[in-house]
């Protein structure tokens, strides 16, 4: 499937040839779970097997959540606690669904982050970036409205930010905050609808992985060098590969199990780290929370989309430009989503030819910024908009853009990239001997 | 001994910075030691029933627990009393009932099956989740990973605001407010509940306002969060399990991959 050289299914007895001819599953299975696969990838390279497993693992614990959960304004909170008392370990099944966000987002950041070091995003894997960063989107969406399901103080109030975001859009702003929220205000259609999407988009989402995991499967992987694969013959491939299974599913697994043994602490000792205490109290459309703070994942953003207001020159000018139709908070949410947009956009962005980061002197720094610059953007985005923390917040956004539009395609001329090895198997046999020599000094050998 | 001693000290430090507080600032939660915190905390079956009884006695007056079924008094992990006690206990309580009279509803005696009431008084609010809802602790440097060793704080924190009264009151708009160095903005609506020696204990156990007020609190964390020793179990069942996976895995991968490795060391060497 991936256009590199290696063995394919062969049906032995009748019946497996009576089932390949008619429908070619087995050899399907076959063809994924053996896919040849780069013998350098790293630690990085295990995000994807946990993010799999954190969609089953949502999905399946989702499932069973909905069984006990009712879907109205007068009834969600209590049911919810309903299931934390009185459902047979409801309270395990709910704790693990609500950390499993945080650990479904922690593993797409590290995920997108190895992307951009590595170059995955280049061509020719640029369908894969993108349906990656709409898998990323429609997350997003969906924890959004299932962060509104349990009721609580931040449910409403966060529901009401970001709807009201909608609302800022020109001329049919109010029209489609009114369609989304199903009503003048958030109220019971909107919990009801958001319950609807938020049981659906998750099986979009799990539609549009497979799309991922095809895409990849027919460019093949890339690896930490950003060198190809070699597919001239099978005997070369082969050089350069190890299949799937059993070398990076063991290898998967294991990081996975540690991950796993981590996140159980985090919900058997302290479930409510991550969360908000306010959404521990019952909506109350008459009375504001004095901080309406996201969950940490959306504070980079809620930070981008806070920093841009109308003391801002770019924000006045825009404004005076379009006659006032952009506004500063029209800007901060073109902003928000234009953030995304530049991501998405990076394969276009960067006109490096070389791939991989490692290679690449003066990219490496400016990504690490970037990976700091990110860190900033959440911990703004948790504090209040006062004092130094707007300049703060709007020097961060303007790095997040300048990185993307900037950056990256003037470092791809200015730049003189590190020779690259030959080959993946060069690149790998050059990391074990690194690392055996180490070994072998440590303990000096008779002969020596 | 120390304890007292600490929060003597911590109310007489809350009496200085009472100015401080009434500027809006945020209350002051003392770290009251209770035994369920950390990992491997459990709750005290006996300070929960002490708690229940100054819930029962005080607090009900105004408060409710409208989320929190009343049988589960008797369940293990909580206050765990027997059965015949859980079905007297819920004889004191008076509930409404919607399929009585015809449809019209009408009071009756509770059940150990029915809910505690909600609040008698509109503006007292439910206590069923107030543990949870007034997490305390962000520190070290605002990570809150404290909260692993100390729980969230919520228990600290009604503890704190039982303790917290300083005795001085002001008039505001038709309202009598009560200073109080745990509250945020330091002034709160609600007359002290409790003076110390308010509750007369079976067990002997001391009345004092702080033993007293930990009592209640520890009873309201465990209402807000009944499963928690559930919970650390299966947390700590879940932890064993995935670390000996782990070094199982970790073990297999090494295997699989020693042939591979040891190939590529033979083949750089040359």
């Amino acid at each position: 499937m991936s256009g590199i050289p290696h063995d394919h299914y062969e049906p032995k007895s009748n019946g497996e040839k009576w089932l390949h001819k008619r429908l070619p599953i087995v050899g399907l299975m076959y063809d994924t779970i053996m896919i040849p696969t780069p013998k350098n990838l790293n630690w990085m390279w295990i995000w994807g097997i946990v993010l799999t497993f954190t969609l089953m693992l949502m999905i399946i614990t989702g499932v069973i959540l909905v069984m006990h959960y009712t879907p109205h304004v007068d009834h969600a909170f209590a049911s919810v606690e309903h299931i934390m008392r009185n459902v047979n370990g409801g309270h395990m099944i709910r704790y693990m669904h609500q950390n499993g966000a945080s650990l479904f987002f922690l593993a797409v950041y590290l995920h997108i982050f190895r992307g951009l070091y590595y170059g995955s995003y280049k061509a020719p894997r640029e369908i894969t970036w993108i349906i990656g960063m709409l898998i990323y989107v429609l997350m997003m969406a969906t924890a959004f409205m299932g962060y509104v399901l349990p009721w609580g103080q931040m449910s409403f109030w966060g529901a009401t930010v970001i709807t009201g975001l909608f609302g800022a859009i020109p001329f049919i702003g109010d029209t489609l905050l009114v369609w989304l929220q199903g009503g003048p205000s958030i109220d019971n259609a909107t919990l009801n609808r958001f319950f609807s999407l938020h049981y659906l988009l998750p099986f979009v989402i799990l539609g549009l992985v497979i799309v991922h995991i095809w895409a990849f499967h027919t460019t093949g992987n890339n690896n930490p060098t950003g060198v190809e694969v070699r597919r001239t013959s099978k005997e070369e491939a082969e050089r350069d590969t190890l299949p799937f299974w059993p070398y990076f599913v063991i290898k998967d697994l294991f990081a996975l199990a540690l991950i796993l043994a981590v996140f159980f602490a985090v919900v058997g000792f302290m479930p409510n780290y991550l969360g908000h205490p306010d959404n521990y109290i019952m909506a109350d459309p008459l009375k504001t929370p004095e901080h309406i703070v996201p969950e940490w994942y959306f504070l980079p953003f809620y930070a981008i989309l806070r920093a841009f207001d109308d003391t801002v020159w770019a924000v006045q000018f825009v404004s005076f430009i379009t006659g006032g139709i952009i506004d500063a908070k029209f800007f901060g949410v073109l902003a928000m989503f234009g953030a995304i947009v530049v991501m998405a956009l990076a394969p276009w962005l960067d006109t490096s030819s070389v791939r991989s980061g490692r290679y690449r002197p003066m990219l490496k720094w400016w990504f690490w910024l970037l990976c700091v610059d990110f860190m900033v953007l959440m911990w703004v985005g948790a504090m209040p908009a006062e004092g130094i923390y707007p300049v703060i917040a709007l020097i961060a956004s303007a790095y997040w853009f300048a990185y993307f539009l900037i950056i990256l395609p003037l470092l791809g001329v200015i730049e003189k990239p590190l020779p690259q090895p030959e080959t993946i198997e060069e690149d790998f046999n050059a990391h074990v001997a690194a690392k055996g020599g180490a070994k072998a000094a440590a303990s000096p050998t008779p002969a020596e | 001994m120390i304890r007292q001693l600490t929060i003597t000290a911590a109310l007489v430090m809350g009496l200085g910075s009472g100015a401080a507080l009434a500027a809006g600032k945020a209350g002051h939660v003392e770290d009251f030691d209770f035994s369920f915190e950390g990992p491997f905390g459990s709750y005290d079956q006996n300070q929960l029933q002490r708690g229940l009884q100054v819930y029962t006695e005080i607090c009900a007056a105004c408060h409710g627990l409208e989320l929190v079924p009343i049988r589960t008094i008797g369940d293990e992990g909580g206050p765990h009393l027997p059965e015949e006690q859980v079905r007297a206990y819920a004889e004191f309580w008076e509930v409404f009932d919607r399929s009585l009279n015809g449809g019209e509803g009408d009071f009756r005696m509770a059940t150990p099956n029915d809910f505690f009431p909600g609040s008698a008084m509109e503006t007292a609010p439910d206590l069923s989740l107030m543990a949870k809802a007034r997490a305390g602790f962000s520190g070290p440097y605002g990570l809150g990973l404290n909260q692993l060793f100390k729980g969230m704080g919520g228990a600290e924190y009604i503890a704190s605001l039982m303790t917290g009264y300083t005795g001085e009151e002001k008039e505001e708009a038709g309202t009598i407010l009560y200073e109080n160095t745990a509250f945020p903005g330091g002034w709160i609506s609600m007359a002290p509940p409790l003076y110390g020696d308010d509750v007369i204990y079976a067990d002997g156990h001391s009345t004092d306002l702080e033993h007293v007020s930990e009592d209640v609190a520890a009873f309201l964390m465990w209402a807000a969060e009944p499963k928690m020793m559930a919970r650390k179990q299966a947390g700590f069942t879940g932890v064993l399990m995935l670390t000996i996976l782990t070094v199982l895995l970790y073990l297999t991968n090494k295997r699989i991959w020693a042939p591979v490795k040891k190939k590529a060391k033979a083949e750089a060497a040359e």
